[in-house]
């Protein structure tokens, strides 16, 4: 379980850690757009300084963060490969066989498209990372809000996610729990074919999916039992405030937009 | 010697910067057909300690002994597995393990891993399942049908069915009723005698620690601070309070005597029945006198 970085909460102490989690959760949003946008080398360079510079503040070293990319990296490959071959010709034509061919343009959109994936992973990595999942449900749900007037349940929606959030680490702990029972048992996870790796998932989904309905039932109880109401309007024990430091994070997002605008490529 | 630690260490996600040193140089002894009991407050790192009893953790520096098995930070898994089979490992809560549709087939589960035929499976889930006082009738039921107390025999069966050398106990008798406390602590104990098995029990009940350890080993912050036979370690209520442990019962009541001028030439005594004798002993004949 330790293997995934993506998902996890580091604490620690940094400004990036301090800022109002709807503020990183909208950055990292019109980040995702930043990147879309750049299209051309120096304007990569100036995302890739910018992302450095929000690693740097978070106090999170870089090979730790590194390592969030590693799971996915069959899939970076796997889509950096299908650019090279199969992209449309243009520029110089390097290899030609059959339907494939390797081109210039190819190359360099495949250079992009592997920055981008590297620069979205680490920078939602780095969300995940500085923010703890019960502020990014609360994020969540306050950027919902105006959804209340469309009759969209948000105050249930921010409830089941915050429960399901609160929850995760209490399933992978169950989960590890129940691997170690059946391992002692003569279990081998992760070895073997792909049939005898999805029979030994029995023992484990089995187990877990009891454990997790009765959580669940538990949980109702314990909640009606204190009275809970979906309807009612909830009061929030954190309150979410802007600071200084957010409206700071949106000069330095708004330098590096018109700084890409200006280097894009039109 | 059947299990020996050798400076142990362990850390959790060692070389992270989330990691948290969970042992520290432990090294202990448990010999041929023992009972250890290992006590400690919660998070002391027992249940720690435990896993590395059958390399489901793997020591991060030191080594340990286990039989013919030898574990270091450098053993594959692939190795690992015939030690799988001679460490038992009933964990806290064990009948979360539950898993098959019928009772005999769960407990045949692991005879099954480890190589067993059908046949021999099943005919091993029929012993086991009288072995923990479960009817015949109850083999082809569902194991989430039963009581909570009954589904924890069931997954007990279903280690033992494996025929482990050594069989490590987390907290056994946890949310078990009086009753169900002792039955359970009686087979281990007669598995114990009878066949020979070496036994390691964590638990906070001092009493079965009087009653059935041969060795006691107690754990503090992930070190281990002292080790000796029940006598040796519960003879220092003190010492056992400081570090958040509790004292035999009987023991707090020969302790509150002693306050009142009681003497114990023997040392405390542990149980009601050593204590009842102590006190008969020391009663003088025809009685009279206050104490």
């Amino acid at each position: 379980m330790s293997k995934f970085i993506f998902g996890r909460y580091l604490p620690l102490n940094s400004v990036v850690h301090r800022l109002d989690p709807r503020n990183k959760l909208l950055l990292s949003f019109c980040y995702i757009i930043l990147v879309f946008l750049a299209n051309s080398w120096v304007s990569y360079l100036i995302l890739i300084i910018l992302t450095l510079g929000a690693i740097a503040a978070s106090k999170i070293k870089l090979g730790f963060l590194m390592r969030g990319i590693r799971p996915l990296i069959w899939l970076i490959i796997f889509t950096v490969l299908l650019q090279i071959l199969f992209s449309p010709v243009g520029g110089q034509v390097y290899w030609h066989w059959a339907f494939i061919n390797i081109t210039q343009s190819g190359l360099i959109n495949a250079g992009f498209i592997f920055i981008r994936f590297l620069l979205i992973i680490m920078m939602s990595t780095l969300l995940t990372l500085s923010t703890q999942p019960l502020d990014i449900a609360t994020g969540l749900a306050s950027l919902m809000r105006p959804l209340r007037w469309l009759h969209v349940p948000v105050d249930t929606l921010a409830m089941m996610l915050s429960i399901a959030l609160r929850f995760v680490p209490t399933l992978m702990d169950e989960a590890q729990k129940i691997m170690n029972a059946q391992r002692a048992r003569g279990v081998d996870f992760g070895e073997g074919g792909l049939v005898k790796q999805a029979k030994s998932l029995i023992p484990l989904m089995v187990p877990l999916f009891m454990s997790a309905f009765n959580r669940a039932e538990d949980l109702s109880t314990a909640m009606e039992a204190r009275g809970y109401q979906d309807s009612e309007h909830r009061s929030q024990y954190r309150i979410l405030t802007w600071q200084r430091r957010d409206t700071v994070t949106w000069i330095i997002f708004g330098v590096g937009l018109v700084l890409i605008l200006i280097s894009r490529r039109w | 010697m059947s299990i020996a630690f050798k400076h142990v260490d362990y850390t959790y996600q060692a070389g992270t910067p989330l990691a948290t040193p969970a042992l520290t140089d432990i090294s202990l002894t448990v010999p041929d057909h023992g009972y250890l009991a290992i006590i400690g407050h919660t998070g002391s790192g027992k249940s720690t300690l435990i896993q590395q009893l059958n390399a489901l953790l793997k020591p991060t520096a030191g080594e340990i002994q286990i039989d013919q098995f030898t574990i270091t930070p450098q053993t594959t898994n692939a190795a690992l597995k015939p030690l799988r089979q001679h460490v038992g490992m009933v964990f806290q809560f064990p009948e979360s393990q539950l898993f098959e549709e019928t009772i005999q087939k769960d407990i045949a589960f692991g005879p099954r891993n480890f190589g067993a035929s059908v046949d021999q499976a099943n005919q091993l889930a029929t012993t086991m399942l009288d072995l923990v006082g479960l009817d015949a009738s109850y083999a082809q039921r569902s194991p989430f049908d039963l009581s909570g107390g009954q589904m924890r025999r069931v997954a007990i069966a279903g280690v033992l069915a494996m025929h482990p050398q050594i069989l490590v106990l987390d907290e056994p008798t946890a949310g078990l009723d009086p009753q169900g406390r002792q039955e359970m602590m009686a087979l281990f104990d007669r598995l114990h005698r009878e066949q020979g098995l070496t036994i390691v029990l964590v638990t906070h009940q001092m009493e079965d620690v009087v009653a059935y350890a041969e060795q006691v080993a107690v754990m503090q912050g992930g070190r281990l601070v002292k080790t000796g036979t029940p006598q040796e370690i519960f003879q220092d209520p003190a010492w056992l309070r400081a570090h958040q442990l509790d004292v035999p019962r009987a023991a707090k009541f020969a302790q509150k005597l002693a306050q009142r001028g009681v003497q114990w030439p023997a040392g405390l005594p542990l149980s009601a029945e050593a204590l009842a004798d102590s006190i008969a002993q020391q009663w003088p004949q025809g009685g009279g006198t206050h104490v």
